[in-house]
């Protein structure tokens, strides 16, 4: 304990320091690219001062610049590129017709209608079904048909490329152990990686365009996969293996028939990852000119036709959830080998499935809205949706003003003015201190070696104003979320239901929680923060239910025995014994948090993400990938610590 | 005697060692300073083992003593460190990933404690894996599958998957699984411990009904004393790697080589395991001896009663009805009542 009295000591002493102004500037901040008159002004593009301390972003320009001129990557990129658009044509042709790919004719609506019902009920019954059925009837009736099958067309070509790579990376690193060592933290980068930062280098390897949209999805969705790859495999249990060994498999034979059968249910979780990674990708990725219903909104969201937005956003999150569904009930569904039905039975639902399409192509030529929903009766609700914003703006428009008034001057600004005003030395001594305690000198020198890089790149002052941002928000969804979650969690039915929702929320693609932000409050900082709450609420609520949830029924038995009333309960045992669970909630509060706050910058923050999105806007792939590994790092850290917390107390509490 | 079908020497598993570490003397033997070194773990320490032909040897030992290392080492499951392994005469650890696959196709089966069933395949494809593996047609892998379900008394539940089987079920299918492809040789590696003890009696006797069916060469592993007394012509007692005693079990219950071996027959009914012959004296002229007499073979628990139940000693005999020996109520008594034979 001495040791950290020490570094508090050390703290306390440079803060005294500085406010006796006797603290010599070397050690106050680093070089800045950001001055503080800048900071209460958004959008502060002419303060440009770019003064790293080592020159990353140059390194890694000329790195690129190398790998794509000398070694002739571009030749590689060029041609994957080709090859990639024929194959979305393909798909497109196949969704929408046209001239290009196959050269087929546009398949009748109502095919895809049917498609979608049978699949759906075949799947899992009525529910799913009509979901699907009805998703595909809105993307026809709201008139989004085209977009729609654009994005489809996108996840058609993105999904099964990312599983194969996925796969393959997956099995190759897990019979090669210095595979899977280097994967590792490439993988925990990956997934803390903001989603513009993937954009950047793609960009520039492959330039703008509807695959380079997909090939930037590709790329976000195949870590999942290679982790959930290696992971399934790595949990088939020894003797199984032995088992296959034992049967005289040659090692191909042990592979496809004992391991990757074994490993089925955490490949099929890989599957469903990658098409919602895709999904929230391709939304994404129309910043980088894919189209379909991500570029439709956001050109829709930049010209702030907000109704319209709405609707477009409501298809996505219905693609997303229909997606999700039909994925997840399919790795669930039990193959029944056993029924020695006859072939009209056992093949009922594609037999069905055949008729149907049959007969949707056979009619259409006859019954003309078959094939094409007509123009005058598809319906938008948009000025509806805009009229009730204008009424928002017009009669809340005061209290919400000034609710933003007081929380900006009262809360946010003092926050972060006092990250800023910490000089960098204590912020971290106070890291490694935390390291120190809860994870030993390792934990300590990486969260460090962390932070040193942030501050060596230059981004010093913005990480802190996104490291602002990410504590506000997290602190919010604590206070809110923990208490929901523990109320959810009292009762069986509540507990079922908050799942339920969480689940659901968390298929929504991320920048999907934008929308309904700005319809509140407009186009401003506030609406950034509350974007990030809204969406890092999620796992905070989750793991609290979970946690709970999952406590041992004797413990629950033994404290109902002891006499324990519903308060005492909670004190005494839930909370105690489920913290370290809460805490890996908290955690991915946090990860969320940090790749919102990111996303959050298309509604004017003045943070990294700012800049990854000016980097992606000039291209500048240096300073992008920069800025991205700056929030990865921040991200890893606090995750290391909050992990190997959590980790440490459940080993205490002998819960693993 | 005829030739061993498993005979292995010198046997060492050493887990952490660099192998450029290993130092064996002329007899195989590994220094022991080596054994001792900082991260090393021995499981498998200068094992020397026969198995004869339809012999059934049970590995006894608890948790860690490396009785599990031993028998993956016998079926290379885990690469030995040192040693010799011979299968039917033939160097185990000398053939290639061809040879390796070609014995276990048709000379070993395996039953495992968790039952290793293939989770994605009902019970008769579980059964007709290694068939499938050395590419049987489908008629005749159908067929033969159908027979081993027959044999463990599964029929009815061909098409129903592991997770629809009860463990005593599951263990069923893996008994069949180890057998389809006829082994002569048959691991087993503690296949009853996972099982109620209900359902673990009833297993061991459907065992010992296959066995004396079949008559495999079998090694057992397990860390139930009581079943390897009652399943074993020979045990095998291991402690950290070692085998510290090897024997019939009367010899393991009467003269314990260790006090390690002695701790774990203390409890031992011994009246279960002992036989007439191992506790009788031999025939004395003109004794005076009952008109009644008990087989050689006999188990004294099942001569408990008459013997205590005669004024005179009782004469063994052997199959030819020859006079063997003789008991007297005291060999009873001594076999019953161990410790308290001494009087102070």
């Amino acid at each position: 304990m001495k040791g950290y009295a020490w570094l508090g000591a050390l703290v306390l002493a440079l803060l005294l320091a500085k406010s006796a102004g006797l603290l010599p500037a070397f050690l106050d901040e680093l070089p800045l690219h950001l001055e503080k008159s800048s900071i209460d002004t958004l959008g502060d593009a002419g303060k440009e001062a770019y003064t790293e301390l080592v020159p990353f972003g140059l390194i890694l320009d000329h790195t690129f610049e190398f790998m794509r001129e000398e070694l002739g990557v571009s030749l590689v990129t060029r041609f994957v590129s080709k090859r990639l658009k024929e194959l979305i044509d393909i798909f497109d042709n196949i969704l929408r017709g046209g001239r290009k790919g196959l050269g087929l004719s546009a398949p009748p609506w109502t095919a895809l209608l049917v498609i979608a019902f049978i699949l759906g009920y075949s799947l899992k019954g009525w529910r799913l079904a009509l979901l699907s059925g009805g998703t595909v009837m809105y993307f026809a009736i709201f008139g989004l048909w085209k977009f729609a099958m654009e994005t489809l067309a996108l996840l058609a070509a993105a999904v099964p490329i990312s599983i194969i790579i996925g796969l393959l990376v997956g099995i190759v690193a897990y019979r090669k152990k210095w595979l899977e060592l280097a994967l590792l933290p490439i993988l925990s980068v990956a997934q803390t990686l903001p989603h513009f930062a993937y954009l950047i280098p793609v960009v520039v390897f492959f330039g703008i365009g509807h695959q380079t949209g997909v090939i930037a999805t590709i790329i976000f969705a195949v870590p999942p996969m290679v982790r959930l790859t290696l992971l399934g495999l790595q949990r088939v249990a020894p003797e199984i293996v032995e088992a296959g060994k034992m049967s005289g498999c040659t090692n191909l034979q042990l592979l496809f028939r004992v391991q990757l059968p074994s490993a089925r249910n955490e490949l099929l979780l890989g599957v469903n990852q990658v098409i919602m990674q895709c999904l929230a990708m391709v939304v994404i990725a129309a910043f980088i000119g894919a189209s379909g219903l991500g570029y439709r909104l956001l050109h829709k969201l930049q010209s702030l036709k907000l109704g319209q937005s709405l609707e477009i956003g409501v298809a996505i999150v219905l693609l997303a959830v229909v997606l999700d569904g039909l994925s997840r009930a399919w790795a669930e569904k039990k193959r029944d080998y056993a029924a020695d039905l006859p072939f009209h039975r056992r093949f009922r639902y594609p037999i069905l499935l055949v008729v149907m399409v049959a007969a949707a192509y056979l009619l259409a030529p006859y019954f003309p809205i078959l094939e094409k929903v007509p123009r005058d009766l598809t319906v938008t609700y948009a000025k509806t949706w805009d009229g009730l914003v204008d009424w928002i703006v017009l009669n809340w428009s005061d209290g919400l003003t000034n609710f933003r008034y007081f929380l900006i001057v009262n809360v946010l600004a003092p926050l972060r003015d006092a990250l800023l005003y910490m000089p960098y030395p204590s912020v971290l001594l106070l890291v490694a201190g935390l390291g120190l305690l809860l994870g030993g000198y390792y934990s300590a020198l990486l969260t460090l070696a962390f932070l040193v890089f942030i501050g060596l790149a230059g981004w010093w002052d913005r990480a802190m104003i996104t490291a602002y941002m990410v504590v506000f928000a997290t602190f919010i969804c604590i206070v809110i979320g923990i208490p929901v979650g523990i109320f959810s969690a009292l009762s069986e039915r509540r507990a079922k239901t908050a799942l339920f929702w969480c689940d659901t929320f968390q298929t929504f693609p991320s920048f999907i929680y934008i929308l309904p932000v700005i319809m509140l409050f407009q186009v401003n900082d506030l609406s950034a923060i509350m974007a990030v709450i809204v969406y890092a609420i999620i796992p905070a609520v989750r793991y609290t239910v979970e946690g709970i949830r999952s406590i041992a029924p004797e413990l629950e038995e033994a404290a109902t025995m002891a006499g324990c009333n519903t308060r005492q309960r909670l004190v005494h045992l839930q909370l105690p014994v489920a913290i370290p669970h809460i805490m890996l909630g908290v955690n991915q509060t946090i990860m969320f948090a940090f790749s919102m706050v990111i996303i959050a910058a298309f509604v004017g923050t003045i943070d990294l993400g700012q800049q990854i999105f000016k980097a992606l806007s000039e291209t500048n792939i240096g300073k992008g990938v920069v800025l991205g590994l700056c929030v990865s790092f921040m991200a890893l850290a606090v995750d290391h610590l909050v992990t190997r917390w959590a980790r440490e107390r459940r080993r205490l509490l002998g819960l693993d | 005697m005829s030739e061993p079908v498993i005979r292995c020497r010198s046997l060492y598993k050493i887990f952490g060692l660099n192998p450029a570490d290993l130092r064996i003397d002329g007899d195989g033997v590994v220094e022991p300073s080596i054994l001792e070194r900082e991260g090393t773990v021995t499981a498998v320490d200068n094992v020397n083992l026969d198995v004869s032909p339809g012999e059934l040897l049970i590995v006894m030992g608890l948790s860690g003593s490396g009785k599990s290392t031993l028998v993956r080492c016998l079926s290379r499951l885990i690469e030995p460190t040192s040693g010799s392994v011979e299968i039917e005469g033939m160097n185990l650890l000398g053939m290639g990933d061809r040879e390796l696959i070609d014995l276990r196709r048709s000379k070993m089966g395996m039953v495992f404690q968790n039952f290793a069933l293939l989770p994605h395949r009902t019970a008769l494809e579980n059964i007709a894996f290694p068939l499938q593996m050395r590419g049987m047609k489908r008629r005749d892998y159908v067929e033969r599958a159908r027979r081993m379900i027959a044999l463990v008394g599964l029929e009815g539940r061909e098409n129903n998957f592991p997770r629809e089987l009860s463990g005593g079920q599951q263990q069923r299918v893996g008994i069949a699984r180890s057998l389809a492809v006829e082994p002569d040789i048959w691991f087993l590696d503690e296949p009853f411990s996972a099982l109620d003890p209900l359902i673990r009696k009833e297993m061991q006797d459907e065992f010992l009904r296959l066995q004396s069916l079949l008559n495999k060469t079998i090694v057992f592993i397990t860390h139930d004393f009581d079943e390897a007394l009652k399943l074993a012509d020979r045990i095998a007692i291991m402690f950290n790697g070692r085998i510290e005693q090897i024997g019939r079990p009367e010899d393991i219950v009467l003269n314990p080589a260790t006090d390690y071996v002695s701790r774990f027959t203390s409890d031992v009914p011994r009246e279960k395991v002992l036989r007439v012959g191992s506790v009788m004296n031999p025939p004395s002229e003109g004794e005076e001896v009952a008109d009644r007499a008990v087989d050689v073979t006999d188990r004294v628990e099942n001569v408990v009663e008459y013997v205590l139940g005669q004024r005179l000693p009782v004469p063994v005999v052997d199959s030819g009805d020859t006079v063997v020996g003789v008991m007297h109520q005291a060999h009873v008594l001594k076999v019953l009542f161990p410790s308290r034979s001494e009087p102070a």
